[in-house]
């Protein structure tokens, strides 16, 4: 049986240890706390076909390292891109420079939650085909060939689609002598159709409902998506769609696919337990929120079936990890438990400011030239055990929405009101489905929505959802991240019809 | 920063290039940045990179190809070269293909200087002043929160057809955010700039200082539809979504806003009630941007073809009326209509406009005034229908002056909807876009009135 995966060699074979040896000893020198080093090599490629002909193939690397130090309880950070001994040395310098210029301005002193120390840490997501082995060609042409189905159908007349694909290496060392080397790779294929009514200037979309996962090529073609259905079905389901009826606007009990609930669960559960916000350390830009530190083991944040964890570990997790970018190593732990806030994503610092024996492992940085600041781990909601079916949630409902799939998104800088749109909403009428909608959007505050939560389904309908594009922190980094969760039912939720709140 | 100046690689890879035709250009960056919360610093940094693209075009016998290959760093040329003309040999021949451009545009810089760099010295006053700004503050028992960035990047451009163009882009921003010290009252000031000397700590300090003193006294106001005054900050980050929509193609397609119906886009309609005029120009005084296009990957908006093409001035709307979209080269021969780049600056402006915001207020019996908007998302393409936040202060103006402060909102509604309901505009001002910051600071807006702003439901938010 073959051993464990390592990291690309081409990786390994920078001079990682010369690097770590030079900007760790110098931080020493120059009186540091605590210092680290990450060298980071990210691969990107993006492709994206515009009616079935290639638009555009754009493939990046990103190369670089970085050093932060705590020097006399300041962070100091500074980045580079010549991976020399030399320069390891001088961004020592600069990020000590760069602490001094902040300990004027900082009044709080920065400490680290204890760590043990991995002297030889390996981790590498769970892939299988390196999505850049695969010669452009072939991937293009796979691509172009899934988008030709859709421009085929009746009433297609456009398709938008693409593949993002990225592999990322990082290689951290830290003054304790914690030394990771690590590997991730992630994929978003998407195919989007829209048909246009020339007359009445009318035009609709839909899009595939594939996530974006942690995993290789393999996404497109070995089978742990049904791509071949799913392009099959959208054209029907675009076509019902353009002829739907407008909702009504009012209340409605809502069925959630998973497709739909990954994202509300990410805007209202994962951003607002994140404990940088509810110290208050992104106020001026991403928000702060409603979960305040003094309301941990008592914020009752939705209904008792509620259970939602954060984890660094799911396979095929965006968020997922063996240790994150303070050398913590990857940890599961609750969020809210039978319906109580029971714990936050937080980083070493930020563990220490709150007490805590340990960090929970949230650190992460987007590339080389950025600072780790606190991001989102995977944060899942928890299926029933022996849960229905979606089709049994459905039919325990009278009147109400079945919705399916994300599409628009926003929520407020406390995470109290949001309002999401999706890719298709049907009607339930007497426990069945009755054609669908169209104009709908739902409109909630967070803790009334999950309060609502009167059923979840079953683990056979748990599916991980995602993003690649998180937004957080300034200067702006963006972070991949999983979310799963079963389907699951909510009473009395808002319907906004879209055309009225046009003022049409 | 390595071996080889910026200009030294464009050539390499020019002089190594077996395509048909190569593109090349080098952005040296330089970037150092300050983050605070709660009167204290918290982060900061101070970065150099470097980027080196690669495009080359490819004739494979049934049209030209190509193929972009981007590295950070210190990459190795040849390999860069040759992966970019594995790349395009791959792609088959490109949609957009057209001949590469030749003509120098007007305005590029020494193709010889080194480029311009920043450093976390650039704070040598700023930082003092925000720590003098941080003691007033804690003695009113307030809270700051900010960020402040300034960033220079030298882009290189050289193609096989003769071009050598360089531009040196500074960008900088501060944002500056106050609140009570229990969180309830929170408040925003922000300003964009080239290069930190005009940039007064004290000035957005004060600003905050006064918006807090507003928000004293709270009112609770219901969703509905209200007189709004919106200041240049949130007018820009409405204005800005738009202009991201701006793309002939798709609306000669049928598929966004300025799609007509029955065919064509609606270039020549009227937009807006009053003479308002949208424009981009990258010599505009303050808010300087290339003159000339930089594309690393084709889309409906650009072309990598067009690469080093002008960029000059130009008015999407004129007295109120569209009279342009983002057009590149190959879509405008295919509708022979002419072709237009997207400038990295907006401005707004209504040429009659006389009044400021503060007489805009005065003039006010009953209305909102709003600070910044947040979280802007589409909500309809079809109409452009957006919705969002109201953030960091929502004032209650009665009899033309500010009485309180409101609850938030979300809103939902469509920038290109809201030009034809505009009926005040003041005069024209630099400002700061809260939303779309990250990527978009070089705007100039009036504040507008609009008489019925439709605020969808309340948000407790603060």
């Amino acid at each position: 049986m073959a051993g464990p995966r390592d990291v690309d060699a081409s990786f390994l074979a920078l001079p990682l240890s010369a690097l770590t040896d030079a900007a760790l000893t110098r931080a020493v020198d120059l009186g540091c706390e605590h210092a680290d080093i990450r060298v980071e090599r990210i691969r990107t490629q993006s492709i994206s076909l515009r009616d079935a002909r290639l638009e555009s193939l754009a493939d990046g690397e990103d190369l670089g390292l970085a050093v932060r130090v705590v020097h006399e309880g300041t962070w100091g950070f500074a980045a580079g891109v010549v991976l020399t001994a030399a320069e390891a040395v001088r961004l020592a310098e600069e990020a000590v420079a760069v602490a001094r210029v902040s300990a004027a301005l900082s009044s709080d002193r920065v400490e680290l939650a204890p760590e043990p120390v991995y002297p030889d840490a390996v981790w590498v997501s769970d892939h299988e085909i390196d999505p850049f082995t695969v010669p452009d060609g072939e991937k293009t042409a796979l691509l172009t060939e899934l988008s030709e189905r859709l421009m085929a159908a009746d009433g297609v007349e456009h398709v938008q689609s693409g593949c993002t694909a990225v592999k990322e290496q990082k290689y951290y060392a830290d003054t304790a002598g914690t030394r990771t080397r690590q590997e991730r790779v992630r994929i978003h294929p998407q195919f989007t159709a829209l048909t246009v009514d020339r007359a009445t200037g009318a035009f609709e979309s839909m899009r595939t409902l594939a996530p974006p996962v942690g995993r290789g090529w393999e996404y497109l073609t070995g089978g742990s998506w049904d791509w071949d259905r799913e392009l099959a079905e959208i054209p029907e389901l675009l076509r019902e769609k353009t002829k739907a009826p407008s909702v009504e606007a009012g209340r409605y009990d809502l069925v959630v696919d998973p497709s739909n609930l990954w994202l509300t669960i990410h805007e209202s559960v994962g951003h607002a337990t994140e404990l940088d916000r509810a110290l208050g350390y992104e106020a001026a830009y991403a928000g702060t929120s409603f979960a305040t530190v003094d309301k941990l083991g008592s914020l009752r944040y939705g209904s008792e079936l509620m259970h939602v964890t954060g984890d660094r570990t799911a396979v095929h997790g965006l968020a997922s990890v063996g240790w994150d970018d303070e050398g913590v190593e990857a940890q599961r732990w609750d969020i809210v438990r039978d319906g109580v806030l029971v714990g936050y994503q937080v980083d070493r610092n930020m563990a220490r400011l709150r007490g805590m024996e340990r960090s929970n492992g949230c650190a992460f940085a987007d590339s080389p030239r950025h600072v780790p600041v606190q991001r989102m781990a995977n944060v899942s909601l928890q299926p029933a055990a022996g849960g229905p079916s979606t089709e049994e949630l459905i039919a325990g409902v009278d009147r109400g929405v079945y919705v399916v799939g994300d599409k628009s998104w926003s929520i407020d800088m406390q995470r109290y009101n949001f309002q999401f749109t999706g890719q298709r909403f049907y009607r339930i009428e007497g426990g069945k489905l009755a054609g669908q909608l169209r104009d709908v959007a739902y409109q909630a505050t967070t803790t009334d929505f999950w309060g609502s939560m009167r059923a979840l389904g079953g683990e056979q309908t748990y599916v991980l959802g995602g993003a690649l594009n998180c937004g957080k922190a300034q200067p702006g980094q963006v972070a991949p991240v999983s979310h799963g969760c079963p389907s699951a039912l909510f009473e009395g939720v808002s319907i906004l019809n879209t055309v009225q709140e046009g003022g049409r | 920063m390595s071996r080889y100046r910026a200009q030294e690689l464009v050539e390499q890879a020019l002089a190594a290039s077996s395509a048909d035709g190569q593109v090349a250009y080098v952005v040296d960056s330089s970037e150092a940045n300050l983050r605070w919360a709660g009167n204290s610093l918290t982060t900061n940094g101070a970065m150099r990179s470097r980027q080196v693209v690669v495009i080359s075009f490819v004739d494979g016998g049934a049209g030209m190809a190509a193929g972009t290959v981007a590295r950070s760093g210190t990459p190795d040329i040849a390999e860069l070269v040759a992966a970019s003309e594995q790349a395009a040999r791959d792609a088959g021949p490109a949609e957009d293909a057209v001949p590469l451009v030749s003509d120098a545009p007007p305005g590029s810089g020494d193709w010889d200087a080194d480029p311009a760099e920043t450093s976390i010295g650039v704070f040598e006053e700023f930082a003092p002043a925000l720590g003098e700004a941080f003691g007033r503050a804690r003695d009113r028992d307030d809270l700051l929160f900010g960020y402040a960035e300034h960033s220079l990047s030298t882009t290189y451009l050289g193609s096989s057809t003769g071009l050598r163009l360089r531009h040196d882009q500074p960008t900088g921003r501060v944002e500056l955010n106050g609140k009570s010290s229990d969180f309830s009252r929170s408040v925003w000031a922000g300003v964009g700039t080239r290069d930190f000397l005009d940039v007064s700590v004290a000035g957005l300090a004060a600003e905050v200082e006064r918006k807090l003193a507003w928000s004293r006294r709270r009112i609770d106001l219901p969703a509905g539809r209200y007189e709004t005054l919106l200041p240049p900050s949130a007018v820009s980050d409405l204005m800005i979504y738009a202009y991201w929509t701006m793309e002939a193609r798709d609306a000669d397609e049928g598929r966004n806003v300025f799609a007509k119906a029955g065919g064509g886009s609606r270039i020549g309609e009227r937009l807006a009630a009053l003479p308002l005029r949208l424009r981009s120009d990258p010599d505009a005084p303050g808010l300087e941007s290339a003159p000339f296009q930089v594309v690393g990957g084709s889309s409906g908006a650009a072309s990598v073809f067009d690469n080093g093409m002008a960029t000059p001035a130009v008015d999407w709307i004129s007295d109120g009326v569209l009279t342009n979209l983002v057009r590149p080269r190959a879509w405008a021969l295919r509708t022979t209509a002419p072709a237009t780049a997207a400038v990295d600056n907006l401005i707004l402006e209504d040429p009659n406009a006389t009044a400021s915001l503060e007489e805009m207020v005065a003039s006010t019996d009953r209305g909102l005034l709003l600070t910044t908007l947040w979280y802007i998302r589409e909500v309809d393409p079809q109409t452009l229908l957006l919705t969002g936040l109201t953030r960091d202060g929502v004032f209650l103006v009665e009899g033309g002056e500010v009485t309180g402060a409101v609850n938030n909102f979300r809103f939902n509604e469509s920038p290109v909807d809201l030009l034809g309901r505009i009926t005040q505009a003041s005069r024209t001002e630099r400002t700061l876009p809260r939303e779309w910051n990250d990527w978009f600071t070089r705007a100039a807006m009036p504040a507008v009135r609009v008489p019925d702003f439709h605020m969808s439901s309340v948000s407790p938010a603060s």
